[in-house]
């Protein structure tokens, strides 16, 4: 590792700063190089952007605090006033009585007034750093202060440095007329053999660092093609160790034994991606159902949402309203419908295929007649029946299309998804197959959309 | 002996041009004695500076203090001895404000300039050399205002009150109108006895903002003052805006003098390399001359250097504007330290890299595989349909059409796991949907733009470490 150096800072801070920042020292020297000593401007704004958990907000951060230099770190998410990012900023310059003197509802030219004659009494022997995390939630806030933020230095004639730390490009925050440009700085995506480094790092103390190590590069083969996300691989890896060292402790395999290691943990790293990757379970639901074994089938959160008998039918005919053309319902849901001359039956604006647009909206009668041919016995239009779909709406299942006022026929779109439809025509014995209109159509192709 | 007898000749011409010039002398003749006595004869040089040249400063003292020297220069945009390219905008600006200042005539006048051409700098100098004149001194008030941060007519009205030291004067009272109050803080600048009343001059900048406060009531009232002859006003407007006049109201635009004073930089490429090498090198009462005489003799060299020239000509066909000059060579004299104490063409050469490079190249360098699949897929629905939105299902049929023929490598995910990584391109806003706000339809059918162009896409994986090779040629196909 080579040894950063920079005058006006103490060599050895620098050391233990650079090996608390794993893979990051070319960007702590060049960030530490832009900063210059403290006594020495620095440029007015520097905006640092990147993936997130790239460490940008861990490595300026570290520098502010190791280094011991005048820094107000302020996290843009939480100011939902302007106000409220001017009282951080000067009572970490200025002490809190500074902030105090704040009017109300302090408007920039309060704060940069206060901020002048505050410094005017306390002038900075080094370079002060505003640091604003987040800074993409800036742009949603006065149109004025990106603009003046990052021309502070000239404004406030004060040795001060505004820093911006972003997910988000440049070009996405520069406002219609122009502003002052800052200096764009990127900090690169940690590469494959960057993230195992890292990750080993946290490695349990009673298995070996190579043991640990292994673990890691299995852990990247099922999910590195995935996400690339350091805090979310962090999280992965400590949820299933314990899992992965299960057949060590149990004596089935030693710490050489890398084949059955994986054999054993890669199905549950796989099913790890499709729920608590996807926040469908919580990690206190994951791993609590190792004490059961063996595995629950389904984890999701999907699992079974519980309709009353009509509701399912109900929601079975909404969905076929929905996808299929309304001049074929003749076809499928007549008993004897007659001659079927042989047209073509997809047209033009619908090879784009209905499937890939979204459901259309419905009239309620629509629905009841077909709900009428999909259910298996006779039923009655009674209010029960009608009452179930207004709550099939609030369970957010359908969705009412058009106002609220019209009573007469109201409008209706299914809102879930293939995949839950066949689970609930499941329980239900119904071939929803045979009503689908796109299936009909595609039924020699090998496209498996269903 | 002839070198010099041409520079003697050439000095008196340049003699008056300021501190640059010397550096002009050393690099033609590169005599020592010559620049010393030469320095004598025409700096200001204070007796104090000759006591303190004795003492030569170690190497890292040097170079920190050039170091603050250039940082000043470069980010603190210290006000330079005479804008360079700009003398005759500096002596109309000059005269203007002299007359209102020494003469009592009011004015008004917009300065007009791109982002970046020394609108404040100008401003800055001419103000510099006003206030050294006696009349001016005792008598000018100055007022700053900006756009930026007096974003309305009462902030404005309260700023002035405060930049004339007038909020004793005013205490508690309650004016019915703007104009009112504006009356009573000029009637109150006139002094004792004297019917004239002391000049105010109005600097506002980012004019063009005030131009959108209600009604446009501060500049209504300004510009009134100044044609009604009874205060001697000055009205300075600085906008990056052209159109400046055209945002103006009718009664406003008929009260402005409509004098404006355009700042377009007329430099040469020759010109240009001389204002870097003015902008890089050390001043003369710099106190250690070896080292200064070291340092802008590097730098001479360095400007003549084919590579630095051409990347010179790249950031000058670029923008003309000092301000983008500013940020290249900042990033140049950041990389100086004590392990390489002069500026070298490599410095230049990593900062032209760090400012040219396409920063969203950067983030899709960053992205899973399964997001370039994503992105790839996008940009096959943008050649086939044209540019038309598009919405999840269809990128996920394109991406499920590849995974089933062609790829080999990566292998199915499910749709969840794939929404996933489309949100994060989302969050990235590499896609952004058509109409944000409505959240009517429902996430997978809602339709999005993708914010990249073909060439980019392609430039990124090109770049993409370690990209499977049935995924590169998914993206050269022509279709799908």
């Amino acid at each position: 590792m080579a040894l950063i150096k920079c005058p006006g800072y103490p060599e050895d801070t620098l050391r233990s700063l650079a090996e608390r920042l794993p893979c990051r020292e070319t960007q702590l020297a060049t960030l530490l190089a832009l900063m210059g000593q403290p006594d020495q401007y620095s440029y007015p704004s520097v905006f640092i952007y990147g993936h997130r958990a790239t460490g940008k907000s861990h490595v300026v951060l570290s520098i502010m605090k190791d280094l011991e230099l005048p820094h107000a770190s302020v996290d843009c998410v939480e100011c939902v006033s302007s106000g409220l990012l001017f009282h951080q900023v000067l009572s970490a310059f200025f002490g809190p009585d500074a902030a105090a003197l704040l009017p109300r509802c302090p408007s920039l030219s309060d704060f940069v007034r206060l901020y002048k004659q505050m410094s005017s009494n306390s002038p900075a022997t080094q370079t002060r750093y505003i640091i604003l995390d987040r800074a993409e939630r800036m742009r949603d806030m006065d149109f004025s202060l990106l603009p003046a933020l990052l021309r502070l230095q000239e404004l406030v004639n004060d040795n001060v440095t505004v820093i911006l730390l972003s997910e988000i490009v440049w070009e996405k925050f520069r406002p219609n007329t122009g502003c002052f440009e800052p200096l764009l700085f990127h900090f690169p995506d940690y590469s494959k053999a960057e993230l195992v480094q890292i990750l080993s790092w946290d490695h349990h103390p009673s298995y070996t660092p190579e043991l640990y190590a292994s673990y890691i590069n299995i852990l990247l083969g099922v999910f590195f093609s995935v996400c690339r996300d350091l805090r979310e691989l962090r999280h992965l890896a400590v949820l299933n160790f314990s899992k992965f060292c299960e057949p060590l402790e149990k004596g089935e395999a030693k710490e050489s034994d890398i084949h059955k290691l994986w054999k054993n943990i890669e199905p549950h790293l796989q099913r790890a991606m499709q729920t608590v990757y996807l926040r469908e379970v919580s990690s206190v639901q994951w791993e609590q159902q190792f004490f059961f074994s063996p595995l629950p089938v389904v984890l999701s959160a999907h699992a079974h949402i519980e309709l009353p008998y009509y509701s399912k039918f109900l929601l079975i005919a909404a969905y076929l309203a929905s996808f299929n053309p309304a001049r074929t319902d003749r076809r499928f849901f007549l008993k004897s419908h007659g001659k079927i001359r042989k047209t073509n039956f997809l047209k033009k604006h619908e090879k784009t295929s209905n499937h890939l647009l979204g459901p259309k909206p419905f009239p309620l009668d629509r629905l009841m007649a077909i709900f009428y041919s999909v259910v298996d016995s006779r039923v009655a239009p009674t209010a029960s029946i009608f009452s179930q779909i207004s709550s099939l709406v609030t369970l957010q299942l359908l969705s009412q299309v058009g106002h609220d006022d019209q009573l007469d026929s109201p409008k209706y779109k299914c809102s879930v998804s293939l995949d839950f439809i066949l689970a609930i025509s499941r329980c239900v014995c119904v071939c929803v197959r045979l009503y689908r209109y796109q299936y009909y159509k595609f039924l020699n192709d090998t496209q498996p959309y269903i | 002996m002839a070198n010099c007898l041409r520079l003697k000749i050439n000095l008196c011409i340049v003699r008056f041009r300021g501190p640059q010039s010397a550096t002009c002398c050393q690099r033609s003749c590169g005599h020592r004695k010559y620049a010393g006595q030469w320095r004598e004869i025409t700096g200001p040089a204070p007796v104090k500076m000759s006591k303190r040249r004795s003492a030569a400063l170690t190497g890292a003292q040097g170079i920190s203090l050039a170091q603050k020297l250039l940082r000043e220069r470069l980010c603190h945009q210290k006000l330079p001895d005479q804008p360079v390219g700009l003398d005759s905008q500096y002596k109309h600006l000059l005269e203007l404000l002299r007359r209102t200042a020494v003469h009592g005539e009011s004015n008004s006048v917009l300065i007009v300039g791109p982002r970046g051409s020394g609108k404040t700098m100008l401003l800055g100098c001419v103000l510099r050399e006003l206030m050294s004149l006696k009349e001016a001194q005792k008598n000018v008030l100055l007022v700053e205002l900006n756009g930026l941060l007096q974003t309305d007519d009462k902030i404005a009205l309260k700023e002035i009150t405060r930049q004339l030291h007038l909020e004793n004067v005013v205490g508690d009272k309650v004016f019915g109108s703007f104009a009112e109050n504006l009356a009573f803080l000029l009637e109150a600048l006139k002094k004792g006895d004297k019917s004239s009343s002391r000049p105010v001059l109005f600097v506002l900048d980012e004019f063009d903002l005030f131009a959108h406060h209600k009604n446009q009531t501060l500049l209504y009232n300004l510009l009134d003052v100044s044609q009604s002859a009874q205060t001697p006003v000055a009205v300075l407007g600085l906008t990056c805006r052209l159109d400046v006049l055209e945002l103006l109201e009718k009664r406003v635009k008929s009260r402005f003098s409509h004098r404006q004073i355009h700042l377009f930089s007329s430099l040469s490429f020759a010109q240009y390399l001389d204002v870097v090498r003015a902008q890089l090198s050390l001043p003369p009462d710099f106190p250690d001359p070896k080292f200064s005489d070291e340092w802008n003799h590097s730098v001479t060299k360095l400007c003549e250097d084919k590579t630095v020239e051409e990347i010179l000509r790249r950031n000058f066909n670029g923008s003309k504007d000092f301000r983008s000059l500013h940020s290249l060579l900042f990033l140049a004299v950041s990389r100086v330290s004590v392990s390489h104490s002069t500026l070298r063409e490599a410095d230049l050469i990593e900062a032209w890299r760090l400012i040219s490079v396409d920063s969203k190249a950067n983030v899709l360098h960053g992205l899973s595989i399964l997001e370039l699949c994503l992105i790839i897929a996008m940009k096959h629905l943008n050649d086939t349909y044209d540019g038309e939105p598009f919405n999840f299902q269809m990128v996920h049929n394109e991406f499920k059409k590849f995974i089933q023929r062609k790829s080999h490598s990566i292998h199915k995910f499910e749709k969840p796991v794939v929404m996933k990584a489309f949100e994060h391109l989302l969050q990235l806003e590499l896609v952004r949907p058509v109409d944000s706000g409505v959240c009517k339809v429902q996430r997978e059918y809602q339709l999005m733009r993708l914010m990249l162009e073909h060439g980019q896409v392609m430039e990124a994986l090109q770049k993409y470490p370690q990209c499977p090779t049935d995924v590169k040629q998914w993206a050269l196909s022509a279709f799908g």
